[in-house]
C-alpha cells in the first residue's frame, strides 16, 4: 500500500545516482515539484525517460542530473526549442548526454509492454523513417499469422515512475482527471512509483469508471499543492504560459540559467518556497 | 493594412483550411495545422472531428491551443483517451482521414525531417525536437497534408534525416524490408505553403507545383525550393481569401492572443 510521506523523503528513498527514472504527464500534470527535488538532491547519471522532455527535463539536464535521455519529442510546447536539451546534445554541456529516441506511438507501446510484463511491444511503426537506424531498441518481428513485418520495440521498465495527480485518499488511491496521457502505464511499468498530488482527501468521490490508480500498486504518495506548476492541474489551476515563454529567455544562456536555478531551486527549501521566490520576478507571473 | 489585404501566412492557413471537408476526421499537429483545422471548423466545416495526440477526440477549442494538451481541448472533447489508446485504436486502427503535419524540412517526395540538421546524428549542428507522433501519423492516416513555409532551407534536395516518411523514391532499394513495406494510406497528398500548393505526381510521387497564391509566380516558388521544382502545365492561382475567411481567421487569432497573450503562431 502506498505510504504517504513528504516528497523530499520519497525522492531520497527511491532515486539514487544512476537510477532509471520516468517522469510522465503529457503536457498536463507534469511533476515539476518532484523534478526540482531530484535537482536539489543533486542526483547524477540518471537515465531520464519521458515522451515529451519539456521544461522539467530541460532543468534537470541543464543541472547535470542526466547521462542518458530516452524520449520522443523534445521541445517547449507552443514556444520553441529546449535550450538546455540542445546544448547538452550539441555541445555536451554541462556534461555529455546519450540519447535514445522513439516516436510517441512507440514510447506508449513500450510502457504498455512494460506494464503488461511483456519483453517487447508490436506496432506498425517507423515505415520509411531513419529513426530505427540509430536505435537498437527498435527492431522488427514477423507476424506468425499474416507474415507482415512489424516494429518490435523493447519494453520499458524504469526503476521509478513519478507522476502528478489531482488527489489521493488516505489509502493512497489516486484520481486523475482531464488529459490522462501515459501515467498509469508508466507507474505499472516501473518497479517503484511516486505520485505527487494537489491534495489528500478523506473521500476521492471518484465517479464510476473514473481513472483511478489503486494505492496498493504505488510506493509513495506525496501532497504537493501546485506541484505541476508551470504546467496545469485540471480543475485546480491553468498552465502558466507566461512562465513557459519566459523559460525561453532564462534557459538560452548557460549563466542566466545556472544563476536562475541556483536562486530559485537550489536556494529554496521546497516547492512552496520556490513558488514564493518567483513572486515579483522579472515579468514572470505565476498561478 | 487595407481590409482586403492579407499576409502570406494567412493565405497559407486559409488555403489549407479550405481543403478540410465537414465531418472528416483530422489528426491535428500543433501550430499551423491546428490553426488551419480550427479555421475550417469555424467556417465551412463545423463538424470536422479534430483529434490531438494528447488523447482528445472531437476537441472544439474556442481559441488555438498553445500545446497539444491544453485544458480546453479536454473540456470540449467528445472523449478523452490515453496516449496509447489514441495511437493504437484511433490512428493505427485506421480511423483517421487526414493526418495534418507541420515540418522543419521536406524533400521532393514529402519525406519530413524534424530530427537533426547538419553534423552527424550524434553531434548535430541543430538538434530539432524529434518525431513526436509524426512517423505513424504519416503512415497510418488515409492521407497526409503538410503545411510549412517554403524556402531553400525548408524545401531541400537531400534531407539530413528522414523522421517521417513520404513517398518512397522508386530507386530506394537499400532500405531494410521493414521500411520498404508500403504505407497503409495514400501518404502525403498535398503540401500547402505560403507561396502555393504542391501535389505529388501520381507515378513518381514527386511534389509538383499546382497552384500559386495571388501575386506569386511559379518562378518565385521555384526560387524558394532547394530542388528543381516541377511545375504543372496547368498551374492555377489560389483564390484570394474572402472577407469571411479572413475575419474568421483574425477573430481566431485575436481570441487566442487574448487567452494566451500570444497569437499561437509563434512556434
Amino acid at each position: 500500500m502506498a505510504e504517504i510521506i513528504p516528497l523530499r523523503e520519497a525522492i531520497s528513498a527511491l532515486v539514487s545516482d544512476g537510477s532509471i527514472l520516468a517522469m510522465e504527464g503529457f503536457t498536463h500534470l507534469i511533476p515539476f515539484a518532484a523534478g526540482h527535488e531530484v535537482i536539489r538532491q543533486q542526483r547524477r547519471n540518471l537515465t531520464l525517460i519521458r515522451m515529451t522532455p519539456d521544461l522539467i527535463y530541460d532543468q534537470m539536464i541543464g543541472m547535470g542530473c542526466a547521462s542518458r535521455l530516452v524520449f520522443s519529442w523534445g521541445g517547449n510546447p507552443g514556444v520553441g526549442s529546449l535550450h538546455r536539451f540542445r546544448d547538452a546534445i550539441q555541445k555536451s554541456w554541462p556534461s555529455p548526454i546519450a540519447i535514445e529516441e522513439h516516436s510517441h506511438a512507440d514510447m506508449a507501446a513500450r510502457y504498455q509492454a512494460g506494464a503488461s510484463g511483456l519483453p517487447f511491444a508490436v506496432l506498425r511503426g517507423y515505415i520509411g523513417s531513419d529513426i530505427p537506424k540509430y536505435n537498437e531498441s527498435i527492431r522488427s518481428v514477423t507476424c506468425p499469422f499474416t507474415g507482415e513485418v512489424l516494429t518490435a520495440t523493447r519494453a520499458l521498465n524504469p526503476d521509478v515512475a513519478i507522476i502528478h495527480a489531482q488527489k489521493a485518499d488516505r489509502k493512497g488511491n489516486v484520481l486523475i482527471q482531464g488529459i490522462i496521457g501515459i501515467q498509469k502505464e508508466a507507474v505499472l511499468a516501473s518497479k517503484h512509483s511516486i505520485v505527487t498530488v494537489e491534495e489528500i482527501v478523506d473521500n476521492l468521490e471518484a465517479p464510476m469508471n473514473a481513472y483511478v490508480i489503486p494505492g496498493w500498486v504505488l510506493t509513495y504518495v506525496c501532497e504537493v499543492p501546485g506541484g505541476a506548476f508551470p504546467s496545469y492541474a485540471h480543475g485546480y489551476y491553468q498552465r502558466d504560459n507566461a512562465f513557459c515563454k519566459a523559460w525561453d529567455g532564462i534557459s538560452r544562456d548557460r549563466g542566466t540559467f545556472a544563476s536562475w536555478m541556483e536562486k530559485h531551486v537550489m536556494g529554496t527549501e521546497d516547492f512552496a518556497a520556490f513558488r514564493m521566490s518567483l513572486s515579483g520576478n522579472e515579468g514572470v507571473q505565476h498561478a | 493594412m487595407p481590409e482586403h489585404a492579407y499576409t502570406s501566412t494567412e493565405i497559407m492557413t486559409i488555403a489549407a483550411a479550405r481543403r478540410l471537408v465537414n465531418r472528416q476526421v483530422c489528426f491535428v499537429g500543433i501550430g499551423m495545422p491546428s490553426a488551419a483545422a480550427n479555421l475550417a471548423r469555424a467556417t465551412h466545416a463545423p463538424d470536422v472531428v479534430l483529434i490531438y495526440e494528447s488523447g482528445t477526440i472531437g476537441a472544439k477549442p474556442s481559441v488555438l491551443p498553445l500545446s497539444i494538451g491544453d485544458g480546453e481541448l479536454a473540456e470540449t472533447a467528445d472523449a478523452i483517451v490515453s496516449v496509447p489508446e489514441i495511437f493504437r485504436y484511433w490512428l493505427q486502427g485506421g480511423r483517421i482521414d487526414v493526418g495534418f503535419l507541420g515540418a522543419a524540412q521536406i524533400d521532393k517526395y514529402g519525406n519530413i525531417n524534424t530530427t537533426v540538421i547538419g553534423g552527424s546524428y550524434a553531434l548535430p549542428q541543430v538538434r530539432l525536437p524529434g518525431a513526436g507522433g509524426a512517423p505513424e501519423i504519416a503512415t497510418s492516416s488515409k492521407e497526409v497534408w503538410i503545411i510549412l513555409k517554403q524556402t531553400k532551407r525548408t524545401f531541400v534536395e537531400n534531407l539530413h534525416f528522414v523522421t517521417s516518411s513520404g513517398h518512397q523514391p522508386p530507386a530506394t532499394t537499400t532500405l531494410p524490408a521493414m521500411q520498404r513495406k508500403p504505407i497503409r494510406g495514400r501518404g502525403p497528398t498535398v503540401v500547402i505553403t505560403d507561396l502555393g500548393i504542391l501535389m505529388p505526381d501520381p507515378i513518381t510521387g514527386e511534389f509538383t507545383l499546382v497552384s500559386v497564391h495571388p501575386g506569386v509566380s511559379a518562378e518565385d516558388t521555384r526560387a524558394a525550393t532547394g530542388w528543381d521544382l516541377k511545375v504543372s502545365d496547368r498551374v492555377e492561382v489560389t483564390p484570394a481569401p474572402t472577407p469571411v475567411e479572413l475575419n474568421a481567421l483574425r477573430d481566431l487569432h485575436a481570441r487566442t492572443a487574448a487567452a494566451h497573450g500570444s497569437t499561437g503562431m509563434d512556434v
